[in-house]
């Protein structure tokens, strides 16, 4: 299956870019996918750790199972307001 | 009446205040809670030159339809108006414009406190601090 990734803030500047398509096998985690980036890119070991999670736009926990074609988010700490 | 909820590129000024009050204002409002968030000239002892936002549009959009949402739900008015700015932002601008119109003065004021409040906590937007010894993006 494939998840779209989407990178904001501090975590699009330490990748590079502001998302990509990643190909995950069925019953993947984002925990999982978590660990995977941070081997892929050691510039977000010390961030995504701080980081809450959303699918499809809404917050969800590191537990949660992602589904083929979802949009995977990373939040890092706010600063709106 | 739906709440206005935006995020947006361009500057939030009187022109921009004073259209979002005709907006959400009805007859039966008595009191308007209008809440602006401006960028300081420094952050824990350090100068500022500007801040730089950045957003999850889609979803800040929806987390702020939610805030909107509950107003209504815990104050019973929808006369709601919550505006973000994102990109460069000087010092003095404005970032954040929040309107609340009650029928009494009340429930304005603890509505519009609990809609910037809980904005600050929910809502994926970012905030990067650009000063004079450098840059870095900031939590709060």
């Amino acid at each position: 299956m494939s998840v779209q990734v989407r990178y904001f803030a501090a975590l699009r500047e330490a990748v590079g870019r502001d998302g990509e398509t990643l190909p995950l096998p069925v019953g993947t985690t984002v925990e999982q996918t978590r660990s995977l980036l941070v081997e892929r890119y050691p510039a977000l070991s010390t961030l995504l750790p701080r980081c809450a999670f959303a699918i499809n736009r809404s917050y969800a926990p590191v537990e949660a199972v992602l589904q083929d074609g979802d949009e995977l988010a990373f939040i890092p700490p706010l600063g709106g307001g | 009446m739906a709440a206005i909820i935006k995020i947006t590129q361009d500057p939030l000024d009187d022109a921009t205040r004073q259209s979002l009050i005709e907006e959400v204002c009805r007859p039966s409002d008595g009191g308007i809670v209008v809440f602006l968030g401006v960028v300081r000239d420094s952050s824990l002892g350090k100068q500022i030159r500007y801040l730089e936002y950045d957003a999850y549009v889609e979803m800040a959009e929806q987390e702020m339809s939610a805030i909107a949402a509950e107003v209504t739900r815990r104050w019973a008015t929808d006369h709601v108006a919550m505006v973000h700015r994102i990109g460069r932002l000087e010092i003095g601008e404005c970032s954040v414009m929040i309107v609340v119109a009650c029928p009494h003065r009340a429930e304005a004021f603890a509505a519009c406190q609990y809609a910037i409040d809980t904005l600050k906590s929910t809502v994926p937007i970012w905030k990067k601090e650009i000063g004079l010894d450098g840059e870095e993006w900031v939590e709060g």
